[in-house]
């Protein structure tokens, strides 16, 4: 589990970014290339170490006019931290 | 330069294959062929020093600006060894504002702290340092001597401008036997990722290969003792082992697929699909410095010859893995059985398997293969 207080940042050494020829964000490591979703996407690209997991959710409800999206955000950052896309700033 | 073309490769979503392929998502410059090492295990070609001479600063730029529009993504930076250009920190900083993701492969000879600080300043991303000298270095690597005080000087320079320690370790009959002292010397070094890769054969390689192929029992006990290291207590490099295709039964998917992801740029402004392609015989690979980005990918016939599947004679052309691996790699084809269109003789489905099984069967003999001496990359 994620603690709602963390601030996840973009994973040393990835960048993130929107491509137009792929016409989605995009997360690029050495050698190679993982075309995002657009939840996925929207997620990472507010991920800047600043905001926490619970201001990110505020940010997509407010934004995308939605409710209840915490557990699906969460679920969402633990699973790109397992994969080292995100890390938690101290 | 990395000697293993393949492990560059994490098959990102290329798009559909039909019809028209997708962009050259990956674009790899090898800026020069130049290189203070002679490595027994180099890729580049054995003629090199008859390639024309080198792109200006102004062409690569300009590739850059063309490959960027199609699609282009990722921008590897090789050689020879890359530093040896003066332009190079130019050529990053372009790729980095154009939004590419920049990797800089390197042997670490000629990184100081004025270059590095160049580079961090124009955006470069990463940096693989690789362990790619001669066997003669490597001995003296492998003792601790000055290889590895310059290996040091520069792994600690990478990690001061806050870069992963990617270190690549090209692995063969000479050095196998020592993967558990690669290890913790790689450790000592602070790396937080070790790549070990074991020699494919091209180009001076594939001259040398009788003398570089390990033996099944090598191998496995490097792959034991990666492992024993591994499961070490606190141990926090993440490690790779990349066993050579020769002791394979299916061929690797070799660059996905020519002409799908893949585009090289050699030095005198040739375009390839892989690295090795120049070897192929009665295809003409098309100039950047006479064509542009766009027309080299989609429309020369070099790009085009190896695209889907109608070149493929048997046992792939029937085959139902044929979308998988593409039929591996057609310059080990070629290498190996004279013609391209062949299956990859990695496949033990090829008629040609027992050519890759012999030479296996030869490096698992008592004796050491071939009284052939080493041949070192160089001017010839």
């Amino acid at each position: 589990m994620i603690a709602s207080s963390a601030r996840p940042a973009i994973g040393r050494g990835l960048r993130l970014q929107w491509e137009p020829a792929q016409n989605s964000h995009v997360l690029l490591y050495p050698e190679g290339m993982i075309k995002l979703n657009s939840s996925a996407g929207e997620i990472m690209k507010r991920c800047d170490g600043q905001r926490t997991v619970a201001d990110i959710t505020a940010d997509l409800e407010r934004t995308f006019s939605a409710t209840g999206l915490g557990a699906d955000v969460e679920a969402f950052v633990a699973m790109a931290i397992d994969k080292r896309w995100l890390e938690i700033q101290p | 330069m990395s000697a293993n073309p393949n492990s560059l490769l994490e098959t990102p979503d290329a798009g559909p294959r039909a019809d028209r392929p997708g962009p050259p998502l990956w674009l790899l410059f090898e800026l020069t062929y130049r290189c203070p090492l002679h490595c027994v295990f180099c890729y580049n070609p054995t003629d090199f020093s008859r390639v024309g001479a080198e792109l200006e600063t102004e062409d690569w730029l300009r590739v850059l600006h063309e490959a960027r529009a199609l699609g282009s993504v990722q921008l590897g930076l090789s050689g020879g060894e890359p530093l040896v250009r003066e332009d190079l920190e130019i050529i990053v900083a372009e790729a980095h504002s154009l939004g590419y993701y920049t990797n800089l492969i390197t042997s670490g000879v000629g990184l100081n702290e004025a270059r590095i600080q160049a580079l961090k300043a124009g955006g470069l991303d990463h940096i693989q340092l690789s362990f790619q000298d001669s066997t003669r270095q490597m001995n003296d690597f492998l003792s601790s001597t000055r290889t590895f005080e310059l290996k040091s000087k520069v792994a600690a320079l990478i990690k001061r401008y806050d870069y992963p320690m990617v270190l690549n370790v090209v692995l063969h009959r000479l050095n196998i036997d020592h993967v558990e002292q690669i290890l913790e010397l790689a450790e000592q070094l602070g790396a937080d990722y070790v790549e070990l890769a074991n020699t494919q054969y091209y180009g001076w390689a594939a001259r040398n290969r009788d003398q570089l192929l390990p033996s099944r029992d090598q191998l496995r006990r490097a792959e034991e003792a990666t492992q024993r290291f591994r499961d070490k207590p606190g141990q926090r490099m993440r490690i790779f082992f990349v066993v050579p295709d020769y002791f394979e039964r299916r061929p690797k998917p070799c660059m996905n697929g020519l002409g799908s992801i893949f585009l090289t740029i050699t030095p005198d402004g040739t375009a390839l699909p892989c690295h090795a392609a120049r070897m192929l015989p009665g295809i003409e690979f098309p100039s950047v410095r006479s064509s542009s980005v766009d027309s080299v990918w989609y429309d020369s016939p070099g790009f085009n010859h190896f695209r889907g599947d109608s070149w493929m004679k048997e046992p792939c052309r029937s085959c139902p893995e044929r979308h998988k691996d593409f039929g591996g790699c057609r310059c080990q084809a070629y290498m190996l059985t004279g013609d391209a269109a062949n299956a990859d003789p990695v496949c033990d489905l090829s008629p040609y398997h027992h050519l890759v099984t012999d030479a296996v069967a030869r490096a698992d003999g008592a004796r050491p293969p071939a009284e052939q001496p080493l041949i070192f990359r160089d001017h010839r």
